[in-house]
């Protein structure tokens, strides 16, 4: 198949174009999903992104 | 060398970098400014800047080398890079990451795992072992970097590598990481575009796929007898079954590397600063295509350049690369491809390589300021930047005075080593953590400690590559290796320093007393 011979290298030849098309497959079913619709989770979220900004600032001098 | 030529693209290349990196620096001004703009940024843009983080020079032209040497066996990786490194990295381990680093307030690796087992010990040893393995890591980046420039611009590869190392490290001391989103994601998506040229062009020069893949089955006898012995049965095949190169393949190669991703603290750390969790879905989709490009091409490119050069020159790539697999991708790049493309590729390969490094020494910085030396002392401020700061100079000088030092062919193994060290220090606390509330402050220690010794003493004394190259066995044991008999000697540490970790994390865990229920409910809030 495809000019290879031995099963285990065409094998994850394909192998490796299906996780892909997995990943892919993934990806597009939950586009939309696991946003944050709570207001507990994006105040949440606004407190780690200020503490890992002043981690920057202040631990690196970035 | 045309001249001319690489003078206008690197030319267009800087304006277009400097013009996205004003707009991503404009954009983000402070951290509502970038929670709004992280918000409204397009999930390509954020999934390309994944992209460029986890796949370096080093994937590419060290990898690629190896696929050179000894065939498409390698494809392994990439199927374990996609379904592992991308698949199960983001959905299983990505998002509860993301929610516990949140929960715990952690903003590094180290800390997230200290603070989930309650334990300063956790966060100092991990910091330690990070900052003392990644330079390691670091360097055969710069090296794959070094390579390309070498081979393109027909200069010295110690020139080269000066070179390179000088703009990594203006690059990493004028912030590296911030605002750098667009231009890692123009990267990536040069460098998508021009794997999928390389594919193609590749393809069509040896005559379509089945026959290039035909020729390459057919060149099994040209082996040379060196690769025979270690059994090499062609490059369209695996090689035999618990042979030298076959343990080498399945254990320092698809394990340590495939399944050593998902202990990357670089890696893991990029969990807990996207978004939501919807972000981590989207980067799967593209991350998966991304991938695949990458490391799938190079592999398969890689392994094809012998019958190119068999074809042109009669001779095997590696012959063509002068015995030095790192520059096998280089070296058929520039003879087969056109010229505007080498100059094109070599930009967008060395862009590639300064998120991985900036993050990679970014890592280094926060483990010894963060968690070595803030942990151990207890105080906070001025003297932490200035030990994070120091500790990123030591990293860069380190990783380039080891670019300097470490022999040829060496992208491959300098990868592997430290992703198996990750592995076996850092996986089954990590997973524990994750997944197992049972799992106690006393087990997590005894699996890192087991972990990381067994890992670095089976470096020294088992493992014949490193252990023969480093020769502490020779003088303790008066042999190269503590056990001579097939295979142990090309054993890798992961095959043995991962399944012990685990056993003496779940053991320990079961044997000590349960961890305090508040606190573990801290930790898995809002975790079904």
């Amino acid at each position: 198949m495809l000019g290879i011979s031995d099963p285990w290298i065409w094998g994850v030849y394909v192998l490796s174009l299906l996780s892909a098309l997995l990943c892919v497959t993934y990806g597009a079913i939950n586009w939309n999903k696991g946003s944050e619709k709570e207001p507990e989770e994006i105040k949440e979220e606004i407190r780690w992104e200020e503490q890992e900004q002043e981690m920057e600032e202040s631990e690196l001098g970035l | 060398m045309n001249t001319l030529m690489l003078n206008i693209i690197v030319l267009v290349y800087i304006l277009a970098i400097g013009y996205l990196g004003y707009r991503g620096g404009r954009d983000t001004k402070d951290s509502e400014d970038y929670m709004v703009a992280g918000r409204k940024i397009h999930p390509y843009v954020m999934a390309m800047s994944y992209g460029a983080t986890f796949i370096s020079t080093s994937a590419i032209v060290g990898f690629g080398g190896v696929a050179g040497l000894f065939g498409m066996g390698l494809l392994w990786l990439t199927f374990l890079n996609i379904f592992v490194g991308i698949f199960i990295a983001f959905v299983v381990f990505g998002k509860r990451t993301r929610k516990m680093g949140h929960n715990l307030g952690a903003m590094t690796f180290p800390e997230l795992l200290g603070r989930r087992f309650d334990s300063k010990f956790v966060q100092y040893f991990s910091g330690l072992v990070i900052f003392s393995g990644m330079p390691m890591y670091a360097s055969v980046v710069l090296i794959g970097a070094a390579r390309f420039i070498e081979t393109t611009l027909q200069i010295d590869f110690d020139i080269a590598l000066l070179l390179f190392s000088v703009i990594i490290a203006a690059y990493v001391v004028l912030g590296g990481l911030k605002g750098v989103m667009y231009t890692d994601a123009m990267q990536a998506t040069i460098m998508f575009f021009g794997m999928a040229f390389l594919m193609v062009m590749t393809y069509s020069l040896l005559g379509g796929i089945t026959p290039a893949h035909m020729a390459l089955t057919e060149m099994a006898n040209q082996v040379p007898e060196s690769l025979t012995a270690m059994g090499h049965t062609g490059w369209t095949a695996m090689p035999a079954f618990g042979s030298a190169w076959w343990w080498t393949l399945v254990s320092t190669l698809a394990l340590g590397v495939g399944i050593g991703v998902l202990a990357m603290p670089q890696l893991t750390v990029r969990f807990m600063t996207v978004k939501s969790s919807r972000e981590l879905s989207r980067a799967v989709f593209i991350g998966g295509i991304f991938i695949l490009m990458m490391t799938g091409v190079a592999f398969v490119v890689g392994a094809l350049s012998n019958v190119y050069f068999a074809q042109k020159d009669g001779v095997i790539s590696i012959a063509a690369a002068g015995g030095n697999a790192d520059s096998i991708i280089p070296v058929f790049i520039n003879s087969a491809m056109p010229e505007w493309f080498v100059y094109v590729f070599m930009l967008s390969l060395l862009a590639a390589g300064m998120p991985t490094l900036s993050s990679q020494f970014h890592a280094q910085g926060t483990a010894i300021g963060r968690d070595v030396y803030e942990t151990l002392s207890g105080k906070r401020g001025e003297r932490s930047i200035l030990i994070a700061r120091i500790g990123i100079i030591i990293a860069v000088i380190v990783a380039v005075v080891l670019g300097y030092i470490l022999p040829g062919s060496i992208i491959v193994r300098g990868t592997a080593i430290f992703f198996g060290l990750c592995a076996a220090a850092f996986l089954p606390m990590y997973s524990c953590a994750l997944f197992w509330r049972r799992a106690t402050k006393v087990g997590a220690i005894a699996g890192l400690v087991v972990g990381t010794f067994t890992s670095l003493f089976w470096l020294v004394f088992a493992h014949q590559k490193e252990a023969q190259a480093l020769g502490i066995a020779k003088i303790i044991l008066g042999r190269d290796v503590l056990i001579t008999s097939m295979p142990w000697p090309v054993v890798d540490p992961i095959v043995v320093g991962l399944p012990l970790a685990f056993i003496v994390t779940v053991g320990v865990s079961l044997a000590t007393k349960p961890p305090n229920p508040k606190q573990v409910e801290e930790c898995f809030k809002g975790i079904k």
